[in-house]
């Protein structure tokens, strides 16, 4: 009886609130479909001032967003949670040592003799890039300078934040590189020349197709029942972990890939000496 | 710039990751990790103590496996000991009993010795005394002779 009467509920809160969508109607738009896709991509109209300085792309203030919100997490967290961490964790205590340990091990794993720095670097990058992908699921709204209300975007959606993150990420595999071989690990990072480039769009293709799409679909109310939200709100999820996953990797790789250490030449022609000998 | 690239919005975001990275390390990948490693630290001390008790209750169990096997070798040898000290006794004892009744029987042999020949010292002494009273009455009465006869007939059935 009681599941009954929860289905019928659940029912009639449902038809409730699809009548309540189509009665509301859609707003008034103020760009079509094209000027919206347009702007995803270039962000050359719908920009939002910066405290008055200079007119940025919504990405930016999307990602101090989420440095602001991920701070504040981990400022609560140091002074509230970690203070009352047990030897046999609860439930956050073991999310939280489950996240820091992904990515140590993932450092470790990958550059076994230089890891410290690679650690903090990847933990944060990994951070950022989940919740800045989930951030767009929020719908926090912005102001544009035109005076228009703007979604504000996941940060990596934004072509800037794309090429900020796959530079940097190429100047810590350079500074692996130089801490660990110096001028022959400049050499073995500047070979991989197109990494830059390539961290850089895949991010930025990756966030912004989802972005795309969500728009496409989503600029039509009615698309909406053809494509439930929630499916949407999976891939947003699938699309965080494995753009995460794929960053922080690669970076790992390639850090450990140039700073690692090579035995010195003279022991190799030593080395093939004897065996010369010993042939 | 194409794409709306702006290099100053790029730097603006190295900030942002720069603020980010500094502030997750300090705030909770490092006190994670502390925690983390103090932990493991601690189990690993567990772990150390624990085999250090194992390995001295194992030393502990050689030592009283040794001294067991110490102990029935001399409960052994002790109760070899006690079965040869017995034996021992009980062959002194048997040696000592059989010379006392050697000593009994040669000293009931002697006085048995004694005895027969008190006894036949008795009997001569009883047949002279016999003799001489035989004698003396004969010489008193009327046929000596005869009497004597009489007595000797008399004399031999009492010894019959």
């Amino acid at each position: 009886m009681k599941v009954k009467k929860a289905v019928i509920l659940w029912l009639l809160v449902v038809l409730a609130l699809l009548a309540g969508a189509l009665l509301a109607g859609v707003s008034g738009r103020t760009e079509t479909v094209q000027q919206t896709m347009r702007d995803a991509v270039l962000h050359d109209v719908n920009r939002i001032s910066l405290l008055g300085l200079k007119e940025v792309n919504p990405g930016l203030i999307s990602a101090f967003a989420v440095t602001a919100v991920l701070l504040l997490a981990a400022a609560c967290i140091r002074l509230f949670v970690i203070p009352r961490f047990q030897y046999i964790p609860g439930k956050l205590q073991l999310v939280l040592e489950e996240a820091v340990g992904l990515f140590d091990n993932m450092a470790k794993g990958s550059s076994p003799h230089r890891f410290g720095f690679l650690n903090a670097y990847i933990f944060a990058v990994g951070a950022f890039i989940f919740v800045g992908t989930l951030f767009e699921l929020l719908g926090l709204q912005g102001i544009t300078v035109h005076g228009h209300p703007i979604t504000l975007p996941a940060p990596l959606s934004d072509v800037n934040a794309a090429i900020a993150l796959g530079t940097l990420s190429y100047l810590v595999i350079l500074s692996g590189g130089i801490a660990g071989n110096g001028i022959r690990g400049v050499k073995k990072t500047l070979k991989e020349f197109s990494l830059p480039i390539s961290m850089s769009f895949r991010l930025f293709g990756a966030l912004l197709s989802g972005l795309l799409v969500t728009e496409l679909v989503y600029y039509y109310v009615s698309l909406s029942f053809v494509l439930p939200v929630v499916v949407g709100v999976l891939f947003t999820l699938l699309h965080a972990v494995i753009q995460t996953y794929v960053l922080t990797m690669l970076v790992s790789m390639y850090y450990g890939e140039v700073s690692e250490p090579e035995p010195p030449k003279q022991r190799r022609k030593k080395r093939k000496k004897t065996r010369g000998a010993e042939t | 710039m194409p794409l709306n690239i702006d290099w100053q919005q790029i730097l603006l975001h190295w900030m942002n990751l720069a603020i980010l990275a500094g502030g997750l390390y300090f705030l909770l990948c490092k006190p994670v990790k502390q925690f983390m490693d103090k932990r493991e630290e601690y189990y690993r001390q567990l772990d150390r103590e624990a085999n250090e008790k194992l390995a001295e209750a194992q030393r502990v169990k050689a030592e009283y496996q040794e001294k067991m096997e110490g102990a029935e070798e001399e409960i052994h040898q002790t109760r070899a000991k006690i079965q040869q000290a017995a034996q021992q006794s009980a062959q002194e004892q048997l040696t000592q009993a059989q010379a006392q009744a050697k000593q009994i029987v040669d000293r009931a042999r002697t006085e048995a010795e004694h005895s027969r020949e008190r006894a036949l010292k008795e009997s001569q002494r009883e047949l002279r005394r016999l003799a001489a009273e035989a004698t003396r009455r004969l010489a008193l009465q009327e046929d000596p002779f005869d009497q004597f006869l009489d007595l000797a007939e008399r004399g031999e059935d009492d010894e019959e």
